[in-house]
């Protein structure tokens, strides 16, 4: 393998992440790297965050040390309301998932599949906790889901892959990820490369990929 | 004359039985009615069934109910929170049984037992482990798993507000499922920092109607559970 390149930090693909969505855009933030992008909302543009327990309108986290323990989001982390904002029980909020009204969810992942599967919840083995969250309605009910991850788990292996081997989330659901190396869309075709991370070249992100990787689409002529 | 106030926690807790469902409101700390789970581990109530999103921090609240071996069974969808240390080791030793329910389909579960809605169908969970052993069927081409209401014996909540009618508004995101499990509820029982007197809730504000809840405790500085935590603090 190709010695380490640096590519996005974590703060740095949340903010990737934000400048592809489209102004007046209500989107859905999950656990991990997703709550990272309510910091980021693109000059021009007015976005409403919704936290599935129960607030859209989210900002980002307080002060340190500040917030309040009844404001949080769905990590349980203190954040913010902004102007605009609305408090909901748990059967609307799942209404706006479930039934379509959101329009984006952003969400972490143990492994996405080129048939756009995901598995996020279960790691599978008997001494595991599963935990789902709210992570099966979401990717039933949003109209587009977004991934944010490493390229790789800690111990190196690929989290993209040809197939899931542990417990799905959804099959088929998965739009586009967003990793620390690349951006990579899920096609009928499978993955293909969207944009490298600055100081990342192509072999370096197929060596850590586990399924086919198409190239970067070239800009067509314009007729 | 209604007046659904109760004098203590204690008194709020008194009917659970053994084997009872109790449902308790809260996603992670907030909205959880600490007060009112401190005393039903007073009481003693045993082989309990508990509904709730997580399954508490630390060593207070829902946490301490669990370690009290009080929970034969807890119905949730993330047990796995930062802070949940008591639940993996009673988990793996057998000792409190797990059914997992995705957040949406649980809200939707205590929505529908509370309309009197006995079953439902919905998207989420199809093709996943989940959904397996469940009723599917197939609606304008889309698969759906067939899901059941919930009901509870008994159902404790933390309101911000309410009057001795019941009627009770929530504080920020501490709102989540209460309203909800207020329906579903055999007995509802809200704990809330302030009561007022009827009229001094704007009726068009009131989140829970009265009708949905059968007692109101008054506790005027109610615990936060990440405060508690952190102080090392355990109970009883």
């Amino acid at each position: 393998m190709s010695t380490e390149a640096t590519g996005w930090s974590r703060e740095e693909m949340a903010r990737r992440v934000a400048l592809d969505i489209p102004d007046g855009s209500y989107v859905n933030l999950g656990i991990g790297i997703p709550e990272l992008v309510a910091r980021y909302v693109p000059e021009g543009r007015e976005l409403v965050y919704h936290t599935e327990n129960g607030l859209l309108g989210m900002g980002p986290s307080p002060e340190e040390g500040g917030g309040e323990p009844e404001l949080i989001n769905a990590g349980k982390k203190r954040v913010t309301a902004l102007p605009g904002a609305a408090y909901f029980h748990h059967a609307d909020s799942f209404t706006m998932i479930r039934g379509g009204h959101l329009d984006l969810c952003v969400l972490g992942a143990l492994q996405v599949a080129g048939n756009g599967d995901l598995a996020n919840w279960s790691v599978g083995g008997p001494d595991a906790i599963p935990a789902v969250g709210g992570a099966m309605d979401l990717v039933a009910g949003v109209k587009a889901i977004y991934v944010v991850t490493q390229h790789v788990t800690k111990n190196g292996d690929p989290k993209l892959v040809e197939a899931c081997t542990f417990p799905l989330t959804g099959r088929g659901i998965v739009d586009r990820v967003y990793t620390d190396l690349a951006v990579v869309d899920v096609t009928a075709e499978g993955f293909r490369l969207v944009e490298l991370a600055p100081g990342v070249d192509e072999a370096y992100v197929r060596e850590r990929t586990g399924a086919p990787l198409l190239p970067i689409r070239e800009p067509q002529p314009q007729p | 004359m209604i007046d659904k106030r109760i004098a203590s926690c204690a008194e709020a807790v008194a009917d659970v039985f053994d084997g009872a469902t109790v449902m308790i409101g809260g996603f992670g700390e907030a909205g959880s009615p600490i007060e009112l789970i401190h005393a039903l581990i007073d009481q003693g109530a045993r082989d309990l069934t508990v509904v709730n999103n997580n399954t508490g921090s630390g060593e207070v609240g829902l946490a301490a109910l669990i370690k009290a071996e009080r929970v034969a069974r807890m119905i949730c969808s993330y047990p796995r929170t930062t802070n949940s240390t008591v639940f993996p080791v009673l988990y793996r030793a057998g000792k409190t049984q797990l059914e997992l329910v995705p957040q949406g389909t649980l809200a939707e579960r205590i929505r529908a037992g509370g309309a009197g809605i006995p079953a439902f169908y919905t998207p989420t969970s199809v093709g996943t482990p989940l959904a397996e052993g469940k009723e599917h069927r197939t609606f304008d081409g889309r698969e759906y798993v067939l899901e059941h209401g919930l009901t509870a014996d008994f159902a404790f909540i933390k309101g911000r507000v309410a009057d001795r009618y019941g009627n009770v508004v929530y504080n920020k995101t501490a709102r989540n499922f209460a309203p909800i499990m207020a329906t579903a509820g055999k007995r509802t029982v809200v704990q809330v920092a302030e009561i007022v007197e009827p009229g001094g809730l704007d009726p068009e504000a009131v989140v829970t109607p009265g009708i949905f809840v059968q007692g109101v405790v008054h506790v005027p500085h109610p615990a936060h559970e990440s405060e508690l935590v952190a102080r090392g603090e355990s109970y009883p």
